[in-house]
């Protein structure tokens, strides 16, 4: 499997987070929401303009511009159930 | 060099003091994520029995709320929805400070069953505080259907405390949960659930006994400890705050933390690496407490959310919807109002006359009746009969659309737009806070994190027009601009050119962040996050009911607040002589040269200068003076137009007056807002010179254009 940024899973596709970059406030907040090591995370949709992004995390759905998705190191998951 | 610097308690503390009607009054703290239906609750059990400050301030004394059970008197307090203790936003600081430093006798943490792990995150924070807590988990309904169940009964055993399931819309659950409340309060506060790896703990320990010494009595040691721990800055701030004494500063403190961080070296454990354990030591618990409590169906359940997103946000229909629902809104908003705005008109003139007449009939001096009657009543009654319509239309059509869930997504489409100024997407959201008013998008800028980008969403929040300048923006519009269509498509071209004005506003809130980001509020955008909630099926008749009384009845209050005087200003203006004129004459003619220049005159001036206190009463006080000097007494609605055109108005006036309208200086309430919110006059002065300077600099550059080309 493939290990790469957040930024970089299309929607529709599904992962795994292995880890976080960001640092400061920003990585605590990310980690209060779920984006934790082993937390699946699903790209939802993109804004009309292509940035931000959306993503489902622990049952919700949250937005992240891609610099700051790009600091959410990720394992893609297989799509087919 | 350990001074004994024991808190009991501080006066700063009363900062956070509630309105209680007697001292045994019990107060609950209604705490929880955003959108987790935390309001809902919050109004279902109090009803309309709540206490509102005029505005939103740095206080929570707007959101109390007053309930009786088993008699029991319960202040309830509504804090803003937050995702973490550690807080990130002023929004987060306010909801974090008033249970830490507010002294609430239980925190009821609103929880959303659809995605409970992480409002249990949350709640678990909560309970580290020592706090006696009661798990409220709402929307219970959402999750039945999406095939999510929840074991409450396991999840209280667990969490140690009580768990209530609520349908806080339809008033399921509530008893249950005012039962719980008062239970809790006899009850022991909860025992502590985190427990840290070994390495932490022992750095608690070690810190305790001091912290004990100093704060024991005030705030939960060990909670403090932790927080010491995890390095959270802004804890610390608002312990000095509120308790007055630099805790992180303290000598002994300062040589513990050395001591122990030369320990963590030894082992190789990093800062952060000891962040991280402390951030994941509650998703681990949260995700121990829901094993078995949860139980939901495999495929994500929110199909329907994200086919409505697919709508919502998509490259092809994003946009046009937004603009779509944008031009319905104001088509029904126009089109709604015309015929309550005359008829109210109607009624109140009529009464003007009426009471004048009676007032006569009953021995009053003519002098009292013409300043009482025909000053101060008069503008009221223009303020009434212009306001009141379009904003009974406007804001429930916009609490609907906020209630659905909406909102956010507009945010979510803008927000590449506010990346190019270095701005937070979320001004958007603030944004929209100002259609309605303008002092509550400044209030709202507290979701934004970064105090830069705060600023930068205060600052511009006048460039959306808030909903006193909506009636200026479509009667100029509907007399000028449209021309002679009538009916239909008469209402819908005006609300398509109110449209185009708002979107020459955003241009401009974003051309004035860029600006603001290049010089006096330079940096680089800040990492942030965007929940887009589910879509929620608005409930109709609350919302009108809400709307009325929330907004419509308290801003139509405002307004005549400000205009009863204004009113009195204008009819003594016009009746002082000034040499062998009015003062009102002196004063208009010597502002008439600065009109002029940017393509209005000095009356048009005048109304928005006297308009600073609201600007729903600049129309009327323009009116007013039209009719003052021209010596009209009456007024039919169509003869508005007659009105502006006889004294001079063109289509230039127009275009002119509606830019002006767009930017000039935000009002009083307003700026009052923007000086407790930022704490500063600069910030105020600002606030004020960046719309004025560009409406004068755009309407002069307008003006100077149709002089050269027409």
């Amino acid at each position: 499997m493939k290990r790469i940024t957040l930024s970089k899973l299309k929607p529709g596709m599904k992962s795994v987070i292995t880890g976080l970059l960001a640092k400061g406030g920003i990585r605590r907040r990310l980690q209060d929401l779920g984006f934790v090591e082993g937390s699946h995370v699903d790209c939802v949709g993109i804004s009309p303009l292509g940035n931000p992004t959306a993503y489902r995390i622990s049952g919700t759905v949250i937005a992240l511009r891609s610099e700051d998705a790009s600091q959410i190191l990720i394992q893609e998951v297989d799509t087919d159930v | 060099m350990s001074k004994n610097h024991s808190i009991v308690k501080n006066q700063s503390v009363t900062k956070l003091a509630v309105e209680k009607k007697s001292q045994d009054d019990k107060v609950i703290a209604l705490a929880g994520n955003p959108n987790v239906g935390k309001s809902t609750v919050f109004n279902a059990l109090t009803g309309l029995n709540q206490h509102t400050g005029n505005w939103p301030g740095k206080t929570v004394e707007n959101a109390q709320g007053y309930y009786n059970y088993n008699n029991q008197n319960y202040v309830l307090v509504d804090l803003p929805g937050s995702y973490s203790l550690m807080a990130r936003s002023a929004e987060e600081e306010v909801a974090r400070d008033f249970i830490c430093f507010g002294q609430p006798d239980a925190v009821i943490v609103v929880c959303d069953a659809t995605c409970l792990m992480r409002n249990i995150n949350l709640a678990l924070q909560i309970i580290e505080t020592g706090k006696r807590t009661i798990l409220c988990v709402n929307l219970l309904d959402e999750a039945e259907q999406r095939q999510i169940k929840v074991d409450l009964d396991l999840l209280s055993e667990r969490l140690g405390v009580p768990v209530v399931g609520t349908i806080a819309r339809s008033n399921q659950g509530l008893n249950d949960l005012m039962e719980s409340v008062q239970t809790t309060l006899q009850a022991p506060p909860p025992t502590n659930l985190i427990v840290y790896p070994d390495f932490v703990e022992k750095g608690i320990e070690t810190l305790l006994p001091r912290i004990d010494s100093i704060v024991g009595n005030y705030l939960d040691a060990r909670w403090v400890a932790a927080r010491i721990l995890d390095g959270d800055q802004n804890l610390f701030n608002s312990i000095e705050e509120y308790l007055d004494y630099e805790l992180i500063e303290d000598p002994e403190i300062q040589r513990i933390l050395k001591d122990y961080q030369f320990k963590l070296k030894d082992k190789q454990i990093t800062q952060i690496e000891l962040k991280d354990t402390m951030a994941k030591t509650f998703i681990q618990v949260a995700s121990v407490l829901c094993h078995d409590v949860i139980e939901e169906p495999l495929i994500a359940s929110d199909q329907r959310d994200r086919k409505l997103d697919k709508l919502f946000t998509s490259k092809l229909t994003g946009f046009p919807i937004m603009l779509i629902i944008l031009l319905l809104i104001f088509w029904f908003t126009i089109s709604g109002a015309n015929v309550p705005s005359d008829l109210l008109a109607k009624v109140l003139f009529g009464f003007e006359d009426w009471l004048a007449n009676a007032a006569i009939s009953i021995g009053i001096p003519s002098l009292i009746i013409d300043l009482l009657i025909h000053g101060v009543f008069n503008v009221i009654a223009w303020v009434v009969s212009v306001m009141l319509p379009p904003m009974a239309i406007f804001f429930p059509l916009f609490t609907l659309l906020e209630d659905f869930g909406y909102l956010p997504r507009v945010a979510f489409n803008l927000d590449r737009f506010f990346q190019g100024c270095d701005a937070c997407g979320k001004q958007a959201l603030t944004m929209c806070m100002g259609f309605g008013c303008n002092a509550v998008g400044v209030t709202g800028s507290r979701i934004i994190d970064s105090p830069r980008e705060r600023l930068i969403a205060i600052i511009t929040n006048n460039f959306v027009p808030c909903n006193g300048r909506f009636p200026i923006l479509i009667s100029i519009i509907s007399i000028f601009l449209v021309g002679s269509n009538s009916g239909f498509s008469k209402s819908f071209l005006g609300a398509l050119i109110l449209v185009l004005v708002i979107i020459f506003g955003v241009g401009m809130t974003l051309l004035v962040s860029k600006l603001l980001s290049k010089t006096v509020l330079k940096g680089i955008p800040s990492s942030f996050t965007l929940e887009l909630p589910p879509y929620r099926k608005p409930q109709i008749g609350k919302v009108i009911v809400r709307s009325i009384f929330d907004r419509t009845l308290k801003v139509l209050g405002r307004a005549i607040i400000a205009a009863a005087p204004a009113g009195l200003i204008i009819w003594l203006l016009n009746n002082v002589q000034s040499g062998d004129t009015t003062l009102l004459y002196t004063i208009t003619d010597f502002l008439n040269p600065f009109g002029k220049a940017l393509g209005m005159d000095g009356v048009i001036l005048v109304g928005f200068i006297l308009g600073l206190p609201a600007n729903e009463i600049v129309m009327p006080i323009i009116i007013m003076t039209y009719l003052a000097r021209g010596g009209l007494l009456e007024l039919e609605g169509a003869a508005l137009g007659q009105l502006l055109i006889q004294n001079g108005w063109t289509l230039t006036t127009a275009i002119s007056t509606l830019l002006f309208t767009l930017m000039h200086w935000p009002c009083s309430t307003t700026l009052l807002t923007i000086r407790k919110e930022t704490q500063s006059w600069k910030w105020t002065i600002i606030s004020f010179l960046v719309p004025s300077v560009a409406g004068i600099a755009i309407t002069f550059l307008f003006n100077s254009l149709v002089r050269i080309f027409i």
